[in-house]
């Protein structure tokens, strides 16, 4: 744990990396320079003197917690912000970029975090949106089509231009946004959190497009919450921690516990493990369900997998994208119909339940996308947590308020939700606190049995470890967790058992303890029949 | 600390700033139609004639209150008018006596009964909206344009056209006081008023601290969140338009004791107001944000200016421009407002630290205490 050139402080920093000039490029290989660069809202110090270089055809990855500095830092750099103090220099000479447009006119893209599609437009349409190409005053949409799928072809995505972006999954969207910036042909490329929610697969055709965009000397910017996959594409690592630049070095130079160390001032371990005990009674049943796909008719996302998870136990889902876990924790919780099969709650069956009964019956869902079906915007954090329970506060027609704030302010201890009070509007969250809140809003429903879907879906790794120890804590009281990831580390470090989902099907159950990687990766890959349960091939 | 998360701790009720903001606006409205009409005519602010505007308002608020609550689910509801004027004709003709089918008798029902009807039919209407736009998924605005036009229709076949105009009953068939129940003055303050008031009341305890108040704007807010987290969104939405029908049915009993009388006509465009009174009142048509207190003041907003304008003589045609464009403004004053709001809230998302505690200082990061858990 002794990381090779970990500092603590910017001024250091800056020394250092001047110091290290025999390994340093040229400095002509800087594209892009910041300097000095603050910005300050109101009274919160977002950046505080920054100095920071984009090289030409190397990959610079940026490592911090979510408000460490370095999503405000690539808002300035793509023109989305200005900076308080400070200036930027492109190719040496100083620049002002006071938009999105300027900034892509100069080279510079940026593939947002959140995505900035139009569900209500094709593929192609997304891609070209505000840049058509146009032929005698009309726009032309065979060349379109043509480049479209030029792109998918690159990214080894089968999406055809002309497919609503409404129809895609969230993936295939996240494919589509990395398209729309490859499609303006940057010098300059900025990526924040791009693999959210891509598959392994999909993040392995990225980097390899990634080392084809440095071979042709586009430099890139990148940010991750997956540190070891931020760290395989990374020539340089940057760490940013409470809006300064605390550490540079060499890729080759450094691990995960140096990135994680100086994110958060000290060392840390990235686990969730907790030691073995017995498990309770079966909590949840489900046997030969089948799902249909929603996207697709006539196709069946879940075909045929059987489940049980016992109290106190934590299963993890793991699988690739389309793998079926989605469409299988939405099942479970009501969301989706099943085409057959049965689900057992402690032995009562829950078919043709509601969502609403299944969480009376003790069964909820946390699902993926937290802002799209985790929360409501509008009210406060207080009634965010207890709408899933309010019939239980109820005495003689209305809420009973001290019931409700009790309940509230001991939930919000419980998960430890950060927020100025039970009154603070749910935007004002981190999205770690957030998660917290959809965690929270259903644990006050007393469930048996909490699914989560992606749980840690862009949060920062001390949020992650948080909710992990949560989820730990209740299953310790009894709970039965079933979680779905994506993430390698987390479905072998948080998880009891570990079973790995495959074009809708179980292929495979690992022991997490006695596992690896490499075998859970090669199951997932897996094409399908090497069914375990008795889910019954047709 | 960010303004938004100042303000009292009420739990559950998003009180800031910028709500204030937006319900002062229409406040500030109203004090200037107030100030304006009292300084260009003596009798504005005169007892009788504040009592006779707050009559007018009355119906328009009951309406718009109806209307508040399927606006806060993202919905609209077109057919007010047209159920206002269906119940309103039911009364009428139930007062005339009903021919019963297939035989020779007419039916004299009791005051309480023909005003029962009425109202059911007001919340029938609510009810077939309801059951179309939640079970059979037709947009609101269409679902509720057709009903505009079928409860038209069928208070012009009920009545073929004519108005009824004998609703006094007979003391001999024991249907006499329907007049005497919803057009006189307790204490001096028209029935409307009072129905205002109740209606008010109610409803603000509905919306405020009940389940069923709290699901509303969460449907409003974000409807897949609301359904994932147990709420029953079809049942909430079927209730709100039956609770605006019933709005509807019991402005269509006030107007046609108002009149008195039964018109097929009767109601015709109270939709348009109604919406004016909840959107002036600050509420989003998009759902999940507005108020009864809002909604009230948009309501006398409306009112005043009317009935301001027909005091100082302003000619019909101008009043009609007038009313637009102070619609119009209300609701660019709110949009101007919703963008600063959300100019904050990016910055401070840009700025994105942690909202519980001050600026964080090297060494106590949220992630110490994170971490600390993990342990």
């Amino acid at each position: 744990m002794t990381p090779p050139t970990s500092r603590t402080d910017r001024d250091e920093a800056v020394t250092v990396r001047a110091g290290e000039s025999a390994t340093t490029p040229p400095a002509d290989d800087v594209v892009l320079r910041a300097v000095d660069i603050s910005k300050t809202y109101g009274v919160t110090r977002a950046l505080k003197g920054v100095n920071f270089e984009v090289r030409r055809g190397k990959v610079t990855v940026l490592f911090g917690e979510n408000g460490a500095g370095k999503s405000t830092l690539m808002k300035i750099l793509s023109g989305v912000e200005q900076p308080t103090s400070g200036h930027l220099e492109l190719d040496g000479e100083v620049v002002e970029l006071s938009s999105t447009t300027q900034a892509v006119d100069r080279g510079i893209s940026i593939i947002h975090q959140e995505l900035n599609l139009c569900p209500n437009l094709n593929v192609r349409d997304n891609i070209f949106m505000g840049r058509e190409l146009r032929s005698r005053g009309q726009v032309d949409f065979a060349r379109e089509n043509e480049i479209t799928r030029e792109l998918m072809a690159r990214l080894e995505e089968d999406i055809s231009p002309t497919t609503l972006v409404a129809d895609l999954r969230l993936g295939q969207q996240q494919i589509v946004e990395i398209a729309r910036a490859l499609a303006t042909n940057a010098r300059i490329l900025i990526m924040d959190e791009p693999t959210s929610a891509l598959s392994a697969h999909e993040v392995v055709v990225l980097f390899k497009i990634i080392r084809e965009l440095k071979a042709r000397d586009v430099a890139i910017v990148y940010i991750s919450h997956h540190l070891e996959e931020a760290i395989e594409i990374a020539d340089y690592a940057v760490v940013f921690r409470d809006g300064s630049l605390v550490a540079t070095a060499d890729a080759a130079d450094i691990d995960l516990p140096w990135v994680v160390a100086n994110m958060v001032g000290r060392a840390a371990e990235y686990d969730f493990t907790d030691e073995p005990r017995e498990h309770g009674e079966v909590a949840l049943s489900v046997s030969n369900l089948r799902v249909p796909d929603p996207d697709a008719s006539g196709r069946l996302a879940v075909d045929g997998v059987s489940l049980q998870v016992r109290a106190g136990e934590i299963v993890c889902l793991y699988g690739l994208m389309g793998a079926g876990r989605t469409e299988l924790l939405e099942a479970l919780a009501g969301r989706q119909p099943i085409a057959s099969g049965r689900v057992l709650l402690g032995g009562r069956d829950l078919r043709g339940m509601s969502v609403a009964e299944r969480i009376a019956a003790g069964i909820g869902l946390v699902p993926e996308d937290r802002q799209r079906d985790g929360l409501v915007q509008l009210m406060s954090v207080g009634s965010n947590l207890s709408l899933s329970s309010l019939l239980a506060m109820v005495k003689r027609w209305f809420v009973a308020r001290g019931k409700e704030r009790a309940s509230v302010q001991a939930m919000m201890t419980e998960v430890r939700v950060k927020a100025a009070g039970p009154a603070a509007p749910i935007t004002s969250l981190s999205g770690g606190n957030q998660q917290k809140v959809v965690i929270g809003k259903m644990l006050l429903t007393r469930p048996k049995v909490l699914l989560l879907d992606e749980p840690t879906r862009g949060i920062d790794v001390g949020a992650k470890g948080e909710i992990f120890s949560l989820l730990h804590r209740e299953a310790r009281k009894g709970l039965a967790v079933l979680y779905a990831t994506s993430e390698i580390g987390e479905a072998l470090s948080a998880s009891h058992r570990l079973v790995v989902m495959s074009k809708g099907r179980f292929v495979r159950e690992f022991d997490p303890a006695t596992t690896t990687r490499e075998e859970v990766l090669a199951a997932s890959g897996e094409p399908a029949p090497e069914v375990l349960h008795s889910g019954a091939p047709q | 600390m960010s303004e938004t998360t100042a303000g009292p701790r009420i739990l559950g009720r998003r009180v800031n700033v910028n709500k204030l903001l937006v319900e002062g606006r229409a406040l500030v409205a109203l004090a200037i139609i107030i100030v304006a009409f009292s300084a260009m005519s003596p009798n504005f602010l005169q007892p009788d004639n504040l009592i006779l505007m707050t009559r007018h308002v009355a119906m328009n608020a009951i309406l718009a209150m109806g209307m508040l609550v399927v606006i806060l689910n993202g919905g609209i509801d077109l057919s007010v008018g047209s159920a206002v004027g269906v119940s309103g004709v039911i009364a009428g003709y139930l007062l005339q006596g009903a021919q019963l089918p297939f035989t020779d008798l007419v039916a004299y029902p009791s005051v309480w009964v023909v005003i029962l009807a009425a109202l059911a039919v007001g919340a029938l209407v609510g009810w077939v909206n309801g059951l179309v736009i939640a079970r059979l998924n037709v947009a609101p605005f269409i679902a509720t344009l057709g009903t505009l036009y079928i409860a038209r229709g069928i208070a012009l076949l009920i009545t073929n056209g004519e108005t009824f105009t004998n609703l006094r009953g007979e003391e001999s068939l024991g249907n006499t006081g329907f007049l005497t129940a919803l057009a006189s003055d307790p204490l001096g303050i028209p029935m409307p008023v009072w129905l205002m008031v109740v209606f008010a009341i109610v409803f603000s305890l509905i919306l405020n601290r009940t389940a069923f108040g709290r699901w509303l704007y969460a449907t409003g807010g974000n409807e897949r969140a609301a359904e994932l987290s147990g709420v029953p969104v079809r049942r909430v939405k079927v209730l709100i338009y039956v609770m605006s029908g019933f709005c509807a049915g019991t402005v269509g009993l006030l107007l046609t004791a108002d009149l008195p009388a039964a018109t097929p006509r009767g109601g015709e465009l109270y939709e348009l107001n109604a919406i004016a009174a909840v959107v002036i009142g600050g509420a989003a048509l998009s759902g999940g944000r507005g108020t009864v207190r809002g909604t009230l003041i948009g309501a006398f907003v409306i009112g005043f200016l009317v009935d301001g304008l027909v005091l100082v003589g302003v000619s019909v045609f101008w009043q009609q421009v007038i009313k637009g464009a102070v619609i119009v403004l209300a609701v660019a004053i709110d949009q101007i407002q919703q963008l600063l709001q959300k100019r904050r809230d990016l910055k401070r998302a840009a700025a994105s630290n942690p909202p519980a505690g001050p600026a964080p200082t090297p060494g106590s990061t949220g992630a110490d205490a994170a971490l600390a858990g993990t342990r």
